[in-house]
């Protein structure tokens, strides 16, 4: 649970007034622009960056100086570089992290993880021999490693290739299977909406917070896309005539987008009364907003204040 | 405060085997105590017995000093990099991540530079001391054999370099330019030697408690240089470099 945190360095606002709650087994993305503050809030739940103000319960225990390495027993973090010691073999590198952890039967541990992100058989490469996406996912068994009740993952396919990408994201789809509480950095959107649960917008301040379907919802009334056989001869009569209609356009393509309260109760409506005007129905459906666009319109939306 | 011995071994560990496969490293470890057990006894065995006293002295001098600088330069080198080499490398955000406190990192820091120094030193003073019993003139080995030349060699070697590891990760800790903080950590390790350089041309007359005396000054300051490290090791300033 985080309550009005607020980060400043100087007079560099990195994020304020942060408020969110994060529920068990939940995976959590915190989607933001560059410069968001979205890593300045990762460091500060992970004991790294102490907040200016405000204060966070992170897996149970309370943030503050006294609690840091109670906090760090119980949660891990795979950093956007992922920080591998490059002269050393992947379980060397995971042999250390075991022991800053004080973990017992080290061995079973180190092939379990490996087996998990489907690296057993590279187990005695060097760092520094693999490819970036392998890095990821050393880093990625390195952070699950100790079994942690929280997971910090920022930004974890930056820079990656599609493959490498897609692997990733099947390495935490079934950690999302298995229930670990997930906190995700991303800037792509299209992954916060493929593995989270809820998602928060963050640009300095949080700007909203949901599941990617809220989002959309709170942002964007809701549409229907009506194509048809052939030119709606008057659309206006058509279309004011059913109630629940709010308002219409044609679209380039020459689809009518038709704003309506609830598409399951009006889209009935509109068949019958197109078809009543002798006009072929081809296709009838709710124009789905991505949570890009609920992105877009939140950062332009920032971008706009700043310039008014 | 409980220390973890499981976690200080791990960074030990995990440093000494970096440094094994450290091409700079193994290159540096090697190269330069050649060069320190070269030139102590070119000059040993090209010393003219009959020189007078005071310059017999000055030259046993500067070929025992050789020797002390061994353990004021090795770790000035690695102890620069241990900080500011992991924040270059990305793998001080994990490590700072785990439940290891600063003082356990600080000190498995020093162990891992600390150990391979001693194990150089000694070693190639052994080297030293044999290739001046078997080669050199008689006199200038009994000379070199003198019981004070021999304990403050060993007793000098481990506290200069504790002085040398201790400056060399409080800069390493504090800069954020590695050459620049190489630099400077070779700069900080020589002023003990000064006081050394001052003993063995006899500036100072040496005597064993002015050696005891300087032995537990350099003692007390290598002990509390760790506190004072453990009080600039900031988490946030070596994550983000802001002050």
């Amino acid at each position: 649970m985080v309550e009005d945190l607020t980060k400043s360095f100087g007079e560099r606002v990195a994020y304020k007034d942060v408020s969110f709650e994060v529920g068990y087994g939940e995976v959590f993305g915190f989607l933001g622009p560059n410069g968001a503050g979205k890593t300045t809030t990762v460091r500060t739940l992970s004991t790294l960056i102490k907040p200016t103000s405000g204060q966070a319960t992170i897996a149970g225990i309370t943030l503050g100086s006294d609690s840091d390495l109670l906090i760090r027993e119980r949660i891990a973090i795979m950093p956007e570089s992922p920080g591998l010691y490059s002269r050393l073999t992947v379980s060397e590198n995971l042999e250390c992290f075991a022991g800053l952890y004080e973990l017992k039967d080290v061995k079973n541990r180190i092939d379990k993880v490996l087996k998990s992100v489907n690296l057993a058989d590279r187990k005695n490469d060097l760092c520094g021999s693999l490819s970036k996406g392998l890095r990821q996912r050393v880093a990625l068994a390195r952070a699950l490693l100790s079994d942690p009740e929280i997971l910090f993952l920022d930004e974890p396919t930056s820079g990656l290739d599609p493959v490498a990408t897609r692997d990733v994201h099947d390495l935490l789809m079934a950690l999302r299977e298995r229930g670990v509480t997930i906190f995700l950095t991303t800037h792509r959107l299209e992954e916060a909406e493929k593995l989270c649960h809820r998602v928060a917008i963050l640009n300095t301040t949080l700007k909203l917070i949901g599941s990617p379907a809220e989002l959309r919802e709170q942002l964007f009334s809701r549409n229907l896309e009506i194509k048809t056989g052939s030119q709606i001869i008057e659309p206006e009569r058509i279309f004011t005539d059913i109630s629940g209609i709010q308002s219409w356009e044609q679209s380039v393509s020459g689809s009518y987008i038709v704003n309506v309260s609830d598409p399951d109760v009006v889209a009935p409506w509109i068949v019958r009364a197109l078809v009543g005007a002798g006009i072929d129905v081809l296709a009838i459906g709710e124009t789905r907003h991505s949570l890009e666009d609920v992105y877009l319109e939140l950062i332009n939306e920032d971008v706009e204040a700043k310039q008014r | 405060m409980n220390f973890s011995p499981t976690r200080i071994k791990a960074i030990l560990r995990n440093e000494l085997r970096d440094y094994r496969r450290n091409r700079f490293i193994v290159y540096t470890m090697s190269l330069l105590p050649l060069i320190f057990i070269a030139a102590p006894i070119a000059q040993l065995f090209t010393l003219n017995v009959a020189i007078i006293g005071s310059k017999f002295n000055n030259r046993i001098g500067v070929s025992l000093l050789d020797m002390l600088i061994l353990p004021a330069i090795i770790p000035s080198i690695l102890a620069a990099y241990s900080v500011i080499g992991e924040r270059e490398q990305g793998t001080l955000e994990p490590i700072l991540t785990t439940p290891i406190r600063a003082e356990e990192f600080l000190i498995a820091k020093a162990l891992a530079v600390f150990i391979p120094t001693i194990v150089v030193s000694y070693f190639i003073f052994g080297i030293f001391l044999g290739a001046v019993a078997v080669f050199a003139h008689p006199i200038v080995a009994a000379t070199i054999f003198e019981r004070n030349h021999i304990l403050t060699q060993l007793v000098f070697t481990p506290l200069i370099s504790g002085w040398s590891i201790w400056t060399g990760i409080a800069i390493s800790t504090y800069i954020s330019d590695v050459r620049a903080a190489q630099q400077l950590t070779v700069l900080a390790s020589l002023p003990p030697l000064v006081i050394v350089i001052l003993m063995n041309f006899n500036i100072i007359a040496p005597s064993l408690s002015l050696a005891l005396g300087l032995a537990v000054v350099l003692f007390l300051i290598d002990t509390m240089a760790w506190r004072f490290v453990t009080t600039l090791f900031n988490r946030e300033r070596l994550i983000t470099g802001k002050h």
